[in-house]
């Protein structure tokens, strides 16, 4: 029969009782909405983490100290030395760090940031600049000097500006650092911004910062640079090689020590935020199916209601399936509006979160997939369907004579 | 002579009511002519409203048989039914039984919706229709819009867009006052004249059977002689 005709009548019947059908298409429009804002935010939150790790340069390589394995060996300075000195074309730079958290502070100002005591070498490795005076020497490092270099956020926290930083006194711990240099604003709030840190020479941080109770030669981290993100598998290799070499690991022992890529930490944080993605997409999904259940409701309601204009159209001549086919439209339709509403909602949902991130500074741009529009569009309709079928059912099997009786 | 155009013969019909067995219709046969006007008078729960229904296509007698416009119809299904109805049978009832969201002309044309035909000039034939009916300036006004006399002239419309066998009147004058009652009467009268449509017509009221060519009288589920 002709479909235009079917659409038309559900229409004018759902039109009939705006109020109820706009509260009914509202429990759709709210779970597709929620299913569409929720998974913008999720893929634009796996986009700015994987773009800011991917601004750490696509051929780094970090060694860090392997929890999980039993009784690990610390990373030392040593370990350093080795890779650097046994390095091949592969690897260009070597540079340890060893982080802490502390309280930074200047005329009555504070704020914790992130230490790291560094080599010169850190600087070109990690792709950190300065803006405003130099980052840490050689001699520095040697000296143990009490100088630091500092990030944007820290420097604006303390001295309420970025501008001419460079000779201020601030205290950490019980020591005071002449800062000299500022960091260019890297910007991104994930890890691997710089804002927010302090660098002091590596041997400074040793002695002052950290305290451990025995090596002072110990370091949290190595971060190394390869010639090219071409030859980082080979670099890997000889690294990992230099690593069991200097901790006396034996081929088929594990290693206590984790050697990372920009790109295996892009995959761990991707894989990360796509079940974040899931999950979120499946709390809204829920809503979506007690938006069905509504549905359902109001459409049993209305068979009720109807019974009487049931029962004529059959004594009329309309056959079973075609009492199905009306409920099962009007279902459809408020599946098929609530869900096109809801992606609407949902978009402006993910427009204004977009606004707030960019007013707060934070990288967040949630990105609304068509993938995402049609799943959930075609989701909307099936529940409808579903969620219309038992209705829709109930009406067609009304007996005429029973329904006609109906007052 | 003319050809009969309903034929029942030993009609019965029983209900199960829990655990009581009810026999609503007890060996009934009826014959009506084409272009006859019958009515049918009988106390409540004479069996006259079951027997209605069968004539009517929308029930199926337990036992007997129903030769409708030479086709048994005792025994079809559901949708079979529909089909006979639909093509066949054309209705009006006490209360009218229009969709109320819908115009005088939408109503007439609600059972060309489901003849299973490609005709495109389904407009064009109910506008006829409310035309002979004397609707012709209230073909897009709504029931609520309408009187009730009107009301039943658009249910009378409705009932004859399918050119039918015979038209089952319930009652049809019950809603109105006995004036516009009487015109109602005095349009069905015409119809049959005019097209030798088949009428039917379940009533209480003693003056509309007066008017009919022959009543039928049911009792105990049975034709009274």
């Amino acid at each position: 029969m002709n479909a235009v005709r079917f659409f038309k009548e559900a229409i004018s019947s759902l039109l009939s009782n705006k109020m109820r059908t706009f509260l009914t298409m509202l429990g759709i429009v709210i779970g597709v909405a929620a299913v569409i804002s929720m998974m913008a935010i999720g893929n634009g939150a796996q986009e700015s983490i994987t773009s800011s790790i991917e601004s750490m340069g696509t051929n780094l390589i970090f060694i860090s100290q392997n929890n999980d394995a039993s009784n690990p060996e610390a990373l030392t300075l040593s370990d350093a030395t080795a890779i650097s000195e046994a390095a091949t074309q592969y690897i260009a730079a070597v540079a340890p760090s060893v982080q802490n958290s502390m309280s930074v502070s200047y005329s009555g100002n504070s704020i914790t940031a992130q230490i790291y005591g560094v080599t010169p070498e850190y600087e070109s490795v990690r792709n950190t600049a300065v803006s405003e005076g130099s980052f840490i020497t050689q001699s520095q490092v040697d000296e143990r000097s009490t100088v630091a270099v500092i990030g944007v956020d820290i420097a604006e926290e303390l001295f309420n500006t970025t501008q001419n930083v460079v000779g201020n006194k601030i205290r950490m711990g019980s020591y005071v650092y002449t800062v000299i240099g500022l960091l260019e604003k890297q910007g991104g709030s994930f890890s691997g911004s710089s804002d927010n840190q302090v660098f002091i020479p590596i041997t400074t941080a040793q002695a002052r910062i950290i305290s451990r109770t025995n090596a002072h030669d110990e370091i949290s981290m190595i971060s190394i640079s390869a010639t090219s993100s071409d030859d980082m598998e080979s670099a890997i290799e000889e690294v990992t090689k230099v690593m069991q070499n200097q901790h006396g690991i034996l081929g088929g022992e594990g290693n206590d020590f984790t050697v990372m890529s920009q790109e295996s930490i892009t995959e761990a944080a991707s894989s990360i935020t796509g079940v974040l993605t899931i999950f979120l997409g499946g709390i809204a999904a829920i809503s979506l199916l007690v938006g069905g259940i509504g549905i359902m409701n109001i459409m049993l309601v209305t068979v009720v209601e109807r019974t009487r204009e049931i029962g004529l159209r059959k004594a009329v001549g309309a056959r079973k399936r075609d009492i199905l086919t009306q409920f099962l439209i009007e279902a459809l339709v408020i599946g098929l509006v609530g869900g096109i509403l809801g992606v609407l909602v949902g978009a402006g949902i993910s427009a204004v979160i977009s606004k707030i991130a960019a007013f707060s500074e934070t990288v967040l741009n949630p990105k609304v997939s068509f993938s995402s529009v049609l799943l959930s569009t075609l989701f909307s309709i099936g529940v409808g369907l579903v969620f219309g079928i038992y209705p829709a059912n109930r009406a067609a099997n009304l007996e005429p004579v029973e329904a006609l009786r109906t007052e | 002579m003319k050809k009969n155009v309903v034929e029942a013969h030993d009609l019965v019909k029983t209900y199960q009511l829990g655990e009581v067995q009810v026999e609503a219709l007890r060996g009934l046969s009826l014959h009506i002519r084409r272009g006859e006007i019958v009515a049918i008078m009988g106390p409540s729960g004479s069996g006259k409203s079951t027997l209605m229904n069968i004539l009517g296509c929308l029930d199926r007698p337990t036992s007997g048989q129903y030769i409708l416009d030479s086709e048994d119809v005792s025994q079809l299904s559901d949708d079979q039914l529909a089909d006979i109805r639909n093509r066949k049978i054309g209705f009006v009832f006490q209360s009218y039984n229009l969709l109320q969201r819908t115009n005088a002309l939408d109503n007439v044309m609600l059972p060309l919706r489901y003849k299973r035909d490609n005709a495109n000039n389904h407009t064009e034939m109910a506008a006829a229709i409310l035309e002979r009916v004397g609707l012709k300036d209230r073909m897009n006004h709504k029931p609520f819009e309408l009187s009730g006399g009107q009301q039943q002239r658009v249910a009378i419309a409705r009932a004859l867009i399918n050119n039918p066998s015979i038209i089952l009147a319930d009652e049809p004058t019950g809603n109105l006052d006995s004036k516009v009652g009487h015109e109602i009467m005095q349009l069905l009268l015409e119809l049959n004249k005019e097209d030798n449509v088949t009428l039917i017509i379940v009533t209480h009221d003693s003056g509309v059977a007066k008017i009919t060519d022959r009543t039928i009288h049911i009792i105990d589920g049975k034709v009274e002689k």
